[in-house]
């Protein structure tokens, strides 16, 4: 026979929902996940020192100040550091001296701007951080709602963008892996090898890359604005493997997030600890 | 065997309670079937919409432990027991009695969507030829069957239910399929800005998850339609580049495009 209980058909109200699984779990994760990561790339921008490692005639950079514009200055000693990569050479006469410096400020605008409008990221921080929705099925905590529709968010539609400067920057932290493999001897001479940072550089350029170029900006921009694929053949391929790439999009996007802040943990661990050399 | 309990909402528009079933459930069961049997054995009044138990018709739509499923497709298997399973009618449309809902919203929404508009044909014989790999991509949105579960999901029409200015995932997708097909020829970019608010959607990926027919509706159909109402109104150099060396989308396609690749008729 049936028995009447109370509930209501329809919920409102933040985090109602008759889901009985755990569904707090994901956004919960993304949000630690996230938070970890900013809270740790801000500090690690601010220290302006332990950016490169040359110990041992290594050549490491790390990705955090890839490409560095202009070397920092010692904060104790007032000297420039030469970490040998920078494109402009030390702190410029001119920077305000009530700011702080760090070349990494200079940068990271760059991914920290490519991962913000990411597709992927958009749709993982509006449930983690903004609740909306938490998860899906699962009551928001707020009546209005604009979407990206309107400013501020329509701003997203900037990740084309953000995607041409995050290109670019793989090719200089590519270079920066390639660089990683030359190590100089007592004499002065660059000779071929590879350490547990050159391997950890070059990770880290695959990753990225992998995340980069499963884009789904790059995937429409590359073949998807089409509707004639048979007329542009080599165009198409192109497409297929952006579009191979961007079924595990999130995939890539966590792998990359996380080995670029390993590298930078590595580097700085580098900057007074001798690497292990495996040729 | 075992024995279920079901909470059930029972009721219409004007509101209703849930009340619990208790069913044996068997090997092989889905929802649909449990729902069958509690209608069979002790609710003869309840309302429950289904057709095909196929997982073809969409009519089965409902939310079961909170998610929006089709019935017939949801095996009891891979329901804990041990807890009341609540079967609840989809919440984003309005609810005529029990489980079924009205739906029709829908079919408003797409008599609102550009229809298709072929180019003039370009065979002979009055048919046109199309290329398999230009038509592999919209064949994956020609699978829906309109459920709904991907609208009732959506949090816009959901909870916010901007139900004039959003069309939803489900016309997003037909929007695509019609959008992307190679002969299509009308444009419809400026509507699904304006009057489709395909802005309001901001890539929860919701709908993508419930959807029975696995279309990858986020990443192969809404956000490429974001990005192609980012080409036309949000990207200044696509502009400039735009005005300097565009095209309108061709009424004709090239005399050689016909019949240089392998191609389907098209009647």
């Amino acid at each position: 026979m049936p028995t009447t209980t109370t509930a209501p058909a329809t919920r409102s109200g933040f985090g109602s929902t008759s889901r009985q699984d755990n569904w707090w779990v994901t956004p919960l994760l993304t949000f630690l996940g996230l938070s970890s990561f900013i809270v740790y790339s801000t500090w690690a921008a601010f220290q302006a020192a332990d950016y490169f490692s040359n110990v041992n005639g290594a050549d490491y950079l790390s990705p955090f100040y890839s490409p560095v514009l202009w070397d920092a200055k010692d904060s104790i000693t007032g000297k420039s550091l030469e970490s040998g990569h920078a494109l402009f050479g030390p702190q410029p006469s001119w920077w305000p001296g009530f700011l702080p410096f760090s070349p990494a400020f200079l940068i990271l605008w760059a991914p920290a701007g490519f991962r913000m409008t990411c597709y992927y990221y958009r749709g993982a921080y509006y449930k983690a951080f903004w609740a909306d929705p938490p998860s899906c099925a699962v009551g928001e905590p707020r009546k209005s709602y604009l979407g990206e529709n309107s400013l501020p968010l329509i701003i997203q539609n900037i990740h084309r963008y953000f995607l041409y400067v995050a290109i670019c920057f793989l090719f200089f932290l590519s270079y920066d892996a390639y660089r990683a493999m030359w190590f100089t001897n007592e004499t002065g001479e660059a000779t071929f090898g590879i350490g547990v940072g050159t391997i950890v550089l070059s990770l880290n350029v695959f990753f990225l890359s992998g995340y980069t170029l499963g884009c789904h900006s790059l995937r429409h921009l590359i073949g998807g604005f089409m509707n004639h694929f048979s007329k542009a053949p080599i165009r198409n391929k192109c497409y297929n493997c952006v579009s191979g790439l961007n079924k595990r999009h999130m995939l890539w996007a966590w792998c990359s997030l996380f080995w670029v802040g390993f590298t930078d943990v590595y580097v700085r661990f580098l900057a007074e600890h001798l690497d292990f050399r495996i040729l | 065997m075992s024995t279920a309990t079901f909470k059930i909402w029972r009721g219409d528009a004007k509101g209703g309670e849930f009340r619990d079933y208790e069913t044996e459930i068997t090997d092989g069961m889905v929802v649909l079937d449990a729902i069958h049997q509690i209608q069979a054995e002790s609710a003869n009044d309840l309302a429950v919409r289904w057709n095909c138990k196929a997982g073809k018709c969409g009519s089965c739509s409902a939310e079961v432990n909170g998610m929006p499923k089709l019935m017939c497709m949801t095996r009891m298997d891979t329901i804990d027991v041990d807890k009341p399973v609540t079967v609840e009618p989809i919440k984003a449309f309005p609810t005529t009695k029990d489980l079924v809902t009205d739906v029709s919203w829908n079919f408003e929404v797409k008599k609102k969507i550009k229809k298709f508009k072929p180019r003039p044909p370009d065979a002979e014989d009055g048919t046109w030829r199309v290329a398999q790999e230009d038509v592999d991509r919209v064949q994956e949105f020609r699978k829906c069957i309109e459920c709904f579960l991907c609208q009732d999901v959506c949090h816009v029409l959901r909870d916010h239910q901007k139900t004039e200015e959003f069309i939803g995932p489900r016309f997003l997708v037909y929007a695509a399929a019609l959008d992307m097909h190679p002969l299509d020829t009308e444009d419809r970019l400026e509507d699904l800005k304006d009057k489709h608010g395909i802005g309001f959607c901001n890539i929860t990926k919701c709908c993508t998850h419930v959807c029975p027919e696995h279309i990858t509706i986020t990443d192969n159909a809404i956000i490429p339609l974001k990005e192609r109402v980012a080409d036309r109104f949000y990207d200044p150099v696509m502009r400039i580049l735009r005005a300097l060396f565009g095209k309108k989308k061709a009424a004709k396609p090239p005399a050689a495009e016909a019949g240089a690749h392998e191609s389907t008729k098209v009647e």
